[in-house]
């Protein structure tokens, strides 16, 4: 019981503040970090899985994540048929002669023993596939890019509502992972973060030098809403009547007629806004809970006490006839596509995916901050953590503009320093961020709302 | 002749600057190297840690090319490595006491050091963005060519030049010359044999009495010498900008490994590997091959593996490939 009361408080005192920057800022504001925590909360789920039921530490979040937005691309945007005249058909071949090769290597890994002969073969066909489709791709390449390159010059996608890609996105993720799972997950605790980090690092330059896949760092704009349009909503009698019922009081105030008509207008821009940032944060919503019910059914559940056997003793599990490998794989795919999934979400929240803008700082390190300051193996925790130090990372930059000119108020505006200061308020995160790790790593390892399993 | 043309076009184009790009990367992978051995965690801090000593050397630079202090045809900043060092060293003991230390103390997992090595590596990347700002710095001077490629055409009457930047001597030079120091002292002096021991066998080597406060003490000043001097290479080579450092990190971490971690000597030799790999797969051939080749055999492709784009993959690339097959690196890890 004492636990949930913990939990209750938290989150109130998340959701206060949340509500305080919606009446000291402005509500636009409020809901874009509520969403982006909501996604957050998605990527920590999923990250949380990985560490806290199995011990398994990702660095690659940013690639999956990554992964996730191109699948909102692929699923979102209308084909482009030129670029598939003009080379769609090299692309196929390519994509069937990478599928191949990797059977054969999979037929001569099994048919021959472990010998020089076998990893020579398997050589040969690497170098001879790798020449091959090269030969075949780089003019279908040539081809596609040169289709419109301001504004295509790419595949396309399938022209599907961009919901279904959040399915796509975690299946994108999940598959990406099993490959990395396979390669990696014999690696010791550290040498498998790095490992993970430098793979992520692999995917995200893939996407973002081959155009012809996603138009690289050239972006891809306009992604269509799951939402309603501000602009729709605007014209819309419905949703006028909406807001003037809203704000009928204050707008009864006015007298002038076309004052009242004025006020009335802005009200309704605002409100439009709000409307559809409230309906993502719905969507968003509903897939968090989703998520949590199913992670927190799991972690009850037999496969759940199986895991965390494993966690604390791999070596006994191990010796009760646990597959120690084969659940490793199993939660090291789970977790990523449910990083897919968020990854999809945020293109999907901001209508345009930049591939440019995957960092390992932001996608990767900043996750796992939120795992470590929320509470490794509890799922409360880890979405709790994905709020916190989501808006930390946001609000720092104003926090710490307000400490400035609090401490330098007796300074003049000229000074240098202060200026300085000022400039440079938006590199606080870093430190606010870091320094919040460090406390809690040393004075409460296991987070803010820490792992306490009570089985029934 | 026209063999002789592709060689010095191969030395030109890759050979000296894998040279330089990898005796920049093995500082820095001899840095994580020693962190891992002796320290027992991956440094997740090491790009940036690196960049905060070069901050310092690029402050001190400007302060003293205000003043007018110059080091003659050299560059200014090699002045100013061993002021940056001492700052470095400074930033590493302190928070080595109070971040590090306690959990060595506890002997936590290497997973949280690796986890507090994040933290740290949030608050530094702060640091130096709120003193120095994200901005890209030039802060080499002095001559800039040892040999120019009109130079080396008149002298040697080939078609294809020669350029050595003064900044490519300097480093492939200092790079030598501070790594022979140091296997020096790691092999040849008591304190550098008792951090071996105290890297291969902790409690025999406290049982035979070795202090491992001295020991963490000088490794952390090894570091600190190793960061700083790898980290103004690579600004004098490139330029100085904190993003760039912090990237760097991938590729050293990478060199390390491949050589072997815990190993200094294999991670020496891994910063070249990953360099010249990076380097030799992304270089175009075509002109090479038309040097050797006869007319009609001439390629028309770029003759080019992998595009420039995946310098950095091609080294994760082999990373994985050499995880695979020998995870404890090329050169047999984790003895110092």
């Amino acid at each position: 019981m004492m636990q949930h009361k913990n939990i209750i408080a938290a989150y109130s005192i998340m959701i206060l503040l949340i509500i305080a920057v919606g009446v000291l800022q402005s509500w636009t504001i409020a809901l874009t970090i509520l969403n982006y925590c909501l996604i957050s909360a998605v990527m920590t789920i999923g990250a949380n899985i990985q560490w806290g039921y199995a011990g398994l530490i990702n660095f690659g979040i940013m690639g999956y994540t990554a992964l996730g937005g191109l699948a909102a691309v692929l699923v979102n945007v209308p084909p482009v048929k030129e670029a598939w005249k003009a080379g769609g058909s090299g692309m196929v071949v390519s994509l069937i002669l990478i599928i191949s090769g990797v059977y054969i290597i999979r037929t001569v890994l099994r048919k021959f023993e472990n010998s020089k002969k076998r990893n020579y073969i398997v050589a040969a066909i690497i170098i001879i596939g790798f020449v091959t489709i090269r030969y075949i791709s780089g003019p279908a390449i040539e081809n596609i890019e040169a289709v419109d390159p301001a504004k295509t010059g790419f595949l396309g996608g399938l022209g599907l509502p961009i919901i279904f890609s959040w399915i796509v996105g975690g299946l994108f993720a999940a598959g990406i992972a099993f490959i990395v799972g396979k390669i990696a997950l014999g690696l010791r605790a550290d040498y498998l973060a790095i490992a993970t980090l430098l793979i992520a690092e692999i995917i995200v330059s893939i996407i973002k030098h081959e155009d012809w896949l996603a138009r690289g760092v050239k972006n891809v704009i306009g992604l269509k809403r799951p939402v309603p349009y501000e602009v729709d909503l605007q014209g819309s009698t419905w949703f006028i009547d909406l807001v003037e019922k809203f704000h009928s009081k204050k707008l009864d105030l006015i007298t002038s007629l076309s004052e009242r008509q004025d006020v009335l207008n802005q009200l309704v821009i605002d409100a439009s806004s709000v409307y559809v940032k409230l309906c993502l944060a719905g969507l968003f919503l509903t897939v968090v809970i989703i998520l949590l019910i199913l992670t927190q059914k799991a972690l009850y559940s037999p496969w759940g006490r199986k895991m965390r056997a494993i966690r604390d003793n791999e070596v006994a599990a191990n010796a009760m006839g646990k597959n120690v490998v084969k659940e490793h794989l199993l939660i090291f795919i789970l977790g990523s596509a449910i990083v897919g999934i968020a990854g999809a979400m945020m293109v999907t929240n901001d209508g345009l995916f930049t591939p440019g803008s995957y960092r390992p700082m932001r996608y990767t390190f900043v996750i796992w901050v939120m795992v470590i300051v929320g509470g490794t193996g509890n799922n409360f925790g880890a979405i709790l953590g994905g709020f916190v130090v989501w808006f930390l990372w946001v609000e720092a930059a104003p926090i710490a503009l307000f400490f400035i000119n609090f401490f330098t108020a007796h300074l003049d505006e000229t000074n240098a320093v202060k200026q300085h200061l000022i400039q440079s308020a938006a590199y606080f995160r870093f430190l606010l961020v870091g320094i919040g790790l460090l406390i809690i790593m040393r004075y409460r390892p296991k987070g803010l709302i820490p792992e306490k399993i009570n089985i029934k | 002749m026209d063999f002789i043309n592709a060689i010095v076009l191969l030395l030109n184009y890759t050979v000296i600057p894998a040279l330089t790009y990898g005796s920049q990367l093995a500082l820095g992978a001899i840095f994580v190297t020693l962190v891992y051995g002796i320290l027992r965690f991956a440094n997740f801090a090491t790009g940036d840690m690196m960049s905060f000593g070069t901050m310092v050397a690029v402050l001190i630079t400007f302060y003293f090319q205000s003043l007018g202090i110059s080091f003659g045809f050299l560059p200014t900043a090699l002045l100013t490595i061993p002021p940056a060092i001492l700052a470095m060293i400074f930033y590493m003991l302190f928070i080595d006491k109070f971040v590090f230390s306690y959990y060595r103390v506890k002997k936590s997992p290497p997973v949280q050091l690796a986890m507090v090595s994040v933290g740290v590596m949030f608050v530094t990347q702060a640091i130096i963005r709120i003193i120095i700002g994200p901005f890209d710095r030039r802060f080499f001077d002095g001559e800039k060519f040892i040999l120019k490629a009109n130079e080396f055409r008149e002298m040697t009457g080939l078609n294809e030049g020669l350029t050595i930047k003064s900044t490519q001597a300097i480093t492939i030079f200092v790079t030598v010359l501070v790594v022979s120091i140091m296997f020096w002292f790691l092999n040849r002096t008591k304190t550098g044999t008792s951090m071996r021991a105290y890297s291969d066998n902790e409690d025999l080597a406290l049982l035979s009495g070795i202090d491992p406060k001295k020991v963490v003490l000088i490794t952390w000043i090894i570091a600190g010498i190793l960061a700083t001097i790898g980290g103004v290479l690579y600004g004098l080579d490139k330029s100085y900008r904190p993003f760039v450092y912090f990237n760097n990190m991938l590729p050293i971490f990478a060199a390390a490994i491949v050589g072997g971690i815990g190993n200094p000597f294999g991670a020496f030799l891994g910063g070249y590997v990953i360099a010249f790999a990076e380097i030799l797969v992304t270089y175009a051939y075509k002109k090479f091959f038309a040097y050797l080749l006869p007319e009609f055999m001439e390629p028309d492709s770029l003759m080019q593996l992998l595009s420039t784009d995946y310098k950095f993959a091609v080294s994760f690339s082999i990373l994985v490939i050499v995880l695979l097959f020998r995870p404890s690196g090329i050169f047999k890890g984790k003895t110092l």
